[in-house]
């Protein structure tokens, strides 16, 4: 029973990085269409620039932490503007394709300026595990529990609460019309994978600090992000996050209790079930955002 | 003229294990081969129906582990305590299997998976091709796990009386690589010219009007992943009994991306277009590999990648094709039917 309890609990966390993630990729995937294959380079991104400012360069954690969530916000848009806006009117496994030159580049530019070694972050969390109950856990991981529940509330009020998030669901029901409407459609895309790309890099630069970071770590963060966007349903906020959760019990499930040589396969038998008996997604009645 | 060109290619191919003595360009022409092949039975599937698997590895890899293991033998025991055992079988009768079983995993995620469509598939091929990499890892009774399985025998072809040859050199590899290849490459072009060809191009290039005239979309889909799926498996078997040692590695999604890079720049939908690519992105280590660490290749790969979809989506061969205003009839077709035909989204 403590052991189940402490899964729950390892899930919990793991849960709301997974979370960032999928509300990350499922906004760029619902409103642009665009299935990024370097979703999960942004979220090594985010944890290498950690590494870079906090150890490196000494910067306060905390601030490192902000600062690689807007450098993942300039790297979306960066992204966004060389590789993407010139293939606005491509279809969408072209688009597919660039993405994965971009995860290609990005992984082994990784891999050539910090190495196969991985590295870690020191925090300023006290080493000694909290104890409640029979339960332990870590200061850090309690932080970034509620780090990452703290930008998920941030990102559904921007959506929903924000001119810039209604022109976002705007664009996402019909674009031509969005248009017509006055938003500025290409500007909205852009914010969008910046958005998106940040939320990416939020979610690496937390768990960069919890487990070790390495230039494959993206590799299984983007095919992971898409299990949560198919699992939540496209476009929908509400849906990643309980998406994320969704998976992340899965992983502990069947790490603790199956085999932990396969708990990365959940993820994946989780997609296949999905889409084979379900694919509109757990949750979504019909294609929305917000 | 136009009708001799392939001939004099392959002439030209066919001779050279006579004047190239160098082991390691023989190698690089020999995986080269193989990856070709694989690159021909993906571009099957995404050129002439439009379905981006990027989950084909697994069906090379699946090839792969069934020869060597036909041919090694194996001992495991399943769930409620049945055990199986294999004794070794002749290696011909494990490219054959080898081929047949990857061949009916591409019945079964095609029947299962095309229920979906674009990006969707394309996440439910990654997710099978992942799942059987971790599966190659984790069974260690059967595969090994990391540790790999070695002594795979070379593939040997021969009858009782009139005796045995073993494809153990690189010459002889050279040779059995290249009849595959061109016996893929008959295959495929056979198929695409045949009334099935059409029907996947119409596929393709509208789904809900080539149902209007009553193609059968799963069948034909079904099938062009059957036979997809079983060429990968034979050159995924040609791998393992060529390099006598497999890993679950050769499960890696990187790989998926080579044949994707190949057939993409060559030109998809093409029938040469494998082949250039394949022969492009084979030799770009073999000429990198002095001057740039295995990373700045590969960011090569992806910076090239993206260029030629930037600068010739359609791929070099159609570009060549269209320079010098060669044009067969399929590609006739294909030029008056631009892919911006294709404008379901991936709802």
């Amino acid at each position: 029973m403590v052991e189940f309890g402490q899964h729950i609990i390892n899930m919990l966390i793991l849960g709301s990085t997974y979370a960032l993630l999928g509300i990350g990729l499922t906004l760029i995937f619902g409103i642009m269409r665009i299935v990024n294959f370097a979703h999960g380079e942004l979220y090594a991104f985010g944890a290498y620039f950690v590494y870079l400012a906090a150890m490196m360069l000494g910067i306060n954690f905390f601030i490192a932490l902000l600062l690689a969530i807007v450098a993942g916000c300039l790297m979306g848009a960066l992204i966004e503007v060389t590789l993407l806006r010139p293939m606005r009117n491509a279809d969408i496994d072209t688009t597919m394709l660039v993405m994965i030159g971009a995860m290609i580049i990005m992984q082994n530019t990784e891999q050539f300026i910090w190495g196969g070694v991985g590295k870690s972050v020191n925090t300023p969390f006290p080493q000694a595990p909290l104890q409640v109950g029979p339960f332990f856990l870590s200061w850090l991981s309690l932080f970034v529990f509620f780090a990452a529940l703290g930008l998920i509330g941030a990102t559904y009020l921007l959506i929903n609460r924000t001119k810039l998030g209604k022109a976002m669901r705007a664009t996402f029901q019909d674009r031509d019309t969005a248009s017509l409407m006055g938003v500025n459609v290409q500007a909205i895309y852009m914010a969008t994978f910046a958005i998106g790309s940040a939320l990416a890099a939020a979610a690496g630069a937390l768990l960069g600090a919890v487990y070790v970071i390495t230039p494959q770590m993206g590799n299984l963060a983007a095919l992971k992000s898409f299990a949560i966007v198919i699992l939540g349903g496209l476009g929908s906020i509400g849906g990643a996050t309980i998406g994320g959760f969704i998976l992340a019990l899965a992983e502990e499930m069947g790490a603790g209790y199956v085999s932990s040589g396969y708990r990365d396969a959940m993820g994946f038998l989780i997609i296949i079930a999905v889409l084979l008996f379900r694919p509109t997604g757990l949750f979504a009645r019909k294609e929305r955002i917000g | 003229m136009k009708r001799l060109f392939p001939w004099a290619v392959l002439l030209v191919f066919a001779s050279v294990p006579l004047w190239l003595n160098d082991p390691y360009l023989l190698n690089a022409f020999i995986t080269t081969g193989v990856f070709i092949v694989a690159a021909m039975s993906l571009n099957l599937l995404l050129g002439y129906t439009g379905q981006l698997s990027l989950g084909h590895v697994a069906f090379f890899g699946i090839g792969a582990y069934t020869s060597a293991l036909v041919s090694l033998g194996f001992d495991v025991e399943l769930l409620f305590g049945i055990r199986v055992v294999h004794e070794p079988w002749p290696v011909w009768s494990g490219f054959i299997i080898g081929t047949l079983v990857a061949g009916l995993f591409g019945y079964l995620v095609g029947k299962l998976s095309f229920r979906v469509r674009d990006a969707y598939f394309v996440i439910v091929s990654i997710s099978f091709a992942e799942v059987t990499r971790l599966v190659a890892l984790n069974w260690v009774e059967l595969t090994q796990g990391p540790l790999a399985l070695t002594s795979i025998p070379p593939l040997t072809l021969g009858l009782p009386g009139i005796g045995y040859f073993d494809f153990y050199s690189k010459q002889s590899n050279y040779y059995l690589v290249l009849g595959v290849l061109v016996i893929s490459y008959v295959i495929i072009s056979r198929l695409v010219k045949s009334r099935i060809g059409r029907a996947m191009v119409a596929l393709k290039e509208n789904e809900s009007l080539a149902v209007s005239v009553g193609i059968d979309v799963t069948r034909y889909l079904v099938l062009a992943a059957v036979i997809s799926a079983g060429m990968a498996g034979a050159a995924g078997s040609l791998y393992a009994h060529y390099l006598k040692i497999i890993d679950p590695d050769v499960f890696l999604f990187l790989y998926t991306i080579t044949m994707v890079i190949m057939v993409v720049t060559g030109g998809k939908g093409t029938l040469a277009g494998p082949i250039v690519g394949g022969l492009i992105f084979g030799f770009i280590p073999v000429i990198a590999r002095s001057f740039a660490a295995p990373e700045v290749q590969w960011i090569l790969y992806g910076a090239f990648m993206i260029l030629i979809l930037f600068v010739l989506p359609q791929g070099i061969v159609p570009a060549i094709e269209k320079w010098f205003g060669v044009s067969n009839e399929a590609d006739e077709a294909r030029q008056n039917t631009p892919s911006s035909a294709k404008t379901q989204d991936a709802s």
